[in-house]
């Protein structure tokens, strides 16, 4: 199913206090395809993902899921959040985690089993069910978040920065393992990131995200085939995708032509003299 | 928002360095068990207050021209012919201690109990909604500030000398610390945590028994172990006041009486009582919150 972001926006508080996180912004995630959203702080990409998921409602605009516009988190949607010490909980063993995400559906425990231990196994996490959160490190409880998105058997994965919080040999390791997820599963994945190089990695299509306010700048296809950390990093696609985004990102006054917000260098508009 | 008992739940830790390689270990971790000689020491350290203290009043008291301070070693012997001297069958208590303790505790659990039953679905409405917080803390606030000894007039004026009196008062006493220190661990609930449980669309139900009571655990069970410490308060005066049978009014009775070593039989029985209680529910706790990394002075 196509994931449709119509005049999507969020503006926070009203009268003069307003804040405007994210102005009007549309696209369409096609079914299957990954797409990674990306932008300098303050965007609004994290924003526009909890809309996505259904857990922030647009103030103008909306978005929908094949023909049905979501009003809160849709079945078949999941969502991995960048601080999986604070989303698995840990009060619950790994198992448990899991089974909670098929909770809202009332499958049978047998199926509920068989489900945890298939995306346990899919991360290479077999076996861990007994096990507690804390007991693991950081790289293995973010599979677990990622496993635990996988046990509802979605159509759509959300990542909100999921692997912000993760070292960088785990890093490229778990863009991997999600390309290998959306392959097996045959998903449409959705991740923000900050990260341009994982930005450009990942995804076969790079929404760049301005600040001040936040609102879509470019759409960038990138056509580079079978992923591999190694290679793939050195290929000419690579390279100038990356240059692209970089530059979106980074030095947006390079490239933009209009608005008088141009100004942005990295410094907030205070500094300025 | 403050939490009027002085104590505040603890925070978990960040989880312990990965085992070798990032591989999962696929046998529970197994608790670390200090050796035995460092526990003894530990334990043994840890009472040295108290054995000072013994030693002290054992050599103290002898010395002492009132009667009103007996030797420890005396008490201890009228401790024992005084609640001890059932068969096996009553765990050796003898008959007197049912007598004394018996209605104290028939007041104790009906009224803390029904503070629990009360104030734990209270504080949790209060502890989700800021609306209806806001409408009822300032009362609670007030409440809490009010010294429930001050009550006890009015507690017998409605209820006589009954025990309905005694249950009233450790009620109310109770009530508000459970509300507050439960609303404080349902509000303190990691907004994340209740993020993820919405984007996982379980249903209101699943919700509060798997998710948002757990979470705030940690606050409830601190209530629940501040509280039981006012109870007791609340249960012996309220016997000093006006009954006609406790552990409370063995106290007052033996030192209206002038038997002072009863009345610090008596005394010590209270204590005793008080610290099984204390002991039961911080394990109870520790069970519960098994999952909680802590650190600080609870850590190992």
């Amino acid at each position: 199913m196509d994931l449709h972001v119509e005049g999507v926006k969020k503006v926070y508080g009203d009268g003069p206090t307003a804040r405007l996180a994210l102005d009007e912004t549309s696209f369409t995630v096609e079914s299957g395809q990954f797409i990674s959203i990306v932008g300098p702080s303050g965007c609004g990409k994290s924003t526009l993902l909890m809309m996505m998921a259904g857990l922030l409602k647009p103030t103008a605009g909306g978005i929908r899921l094949g023909s049905t516009p979501i009003s809160g988190p849709p079945p078949g949607v999941a969502v991995v959040f960048q601080d999986y010490g604070r989303s698995l909980f840990p009060w619950m063993t790994v198992g448990k985690n899991l089974s909670m995400a098929a909770a809202a559906d009332k499958l049978p425990k047998a199926e509920v089993a068989r489900r945890v231990d298939e995306a346990l196994t899919a991360v290479d996490l077999a076996g861990t069910q007994a096990l507690y959160p804390w007991q693991m490190s950081g790289g293995m409880q973010q599979r677990v978040a990622i496993a635990r998105a996988l046990v509802i058997e979605p159509t759509v994965m959300l990542m909100d920065e999921p692997l912000a919080a993760v070292d960088a040999q785990t890093r490229a390791d778990l863009e991997d393992l999600v390309l290998a997820l959306r392959d097996r599963y045959d998903m449409t994945v959705a991740m923000v990131t900050h990260d341009i190089d994982e930005a450009v990695y990942v995804a076969d299509r790079v929404i760049v995200l301005a600040a001040h306010p936040g609102r879509l700048i470019a759409d960038i296809p990138v056509d580079l085939g079978r992923r591999d950390q190694l290679t793939t990093k050195a290929e000419p696609e690579f390279v100038k995708r990356r240059a692209e985004v970089f530059t979106l990102v980074r030095r947006p006054a390079a490239t933009s032509s209009a608005g008088s917000d141009a100004e942005l260098d990295g410094r907030p508009p205070e500094l300025k003299a | 928002m403050p939490d009027p008992s002085g104590a505040t739940s603890t925070l978990t830790s960040a989880p312990p360095p990965p085992p070798a390689g990032d591989k999962a270990p696929t046998t529970r971790v197994p608790r670390r068990k200090r050796p035995f000689g460092r526990r003894l020491v530990s334990g043994v350290s840890s009472l040295w207050l108290l054995v000072a203290i013994a030693i002290l009043w054992q050599v103290v008291a002898p010395l002492s021209p009132t009667l009103y301070f007996p030797p420890l070693s005396k008490i201890f012997v009228q401790f024992g012919q005084d609640w001890f001297t059932g068969d096996p069958s009553s765990l050796f208590l003898s008959q007197h201690f049912f007598d004394a303790a018996l209605p104290s505790l028939r007041r104790l659990a009906p009224g803390w109990g029904l503070a629990l039953v009360v104030g734990i679905p209270v504080g949790i409405l209060l502890g989700r909604s800021a609306v209806a917080a806001a409408m009822y803390f300032p009362f609670i606030r007030f409440w809490l500030a009010e010294p429930k000894s001050a009550i006890i007039p009015v507690a017998v004026q409605i209820f006589g000398i009954a025990d309905s009196m005694n249950v009233f008062l450790i009620f109310v006493g109770t009530v508000g610390l459970i509300i507050v220190n439960t609303a404080d661990g349902v509000a303190g609930v990691d907004r994340m945590t209740l993020q993820t449980a919405r984007s996982l669309r379980i249903s209101p139900f699943t919700l509060y028994r798997r998710v948002l009571v757990p979470a705030a655990m940690p606050g409830i069970l601190t209530g629940v172990r501040v509280s039981i410490g006012v109870a007791l308060i609340l249960m012996v005066i309220s016997e000093l006041y006006a009954t006609t049978a406790g552990v409370g009014y063995e106290i007052l009775l033996n030192q209206q009486s002038f038997k002072f070593l009863q009345m610090w039989s008596a005394f010590l029985l209270i204590g005793v009582i008080s610290v099984l209680l204390n002991v039961v529910l911080e394990l109870i706790e520790k069970r519960v919150l098994r999952w909680q990394r802590r650190e600080g002075l609870s850590g190992q």
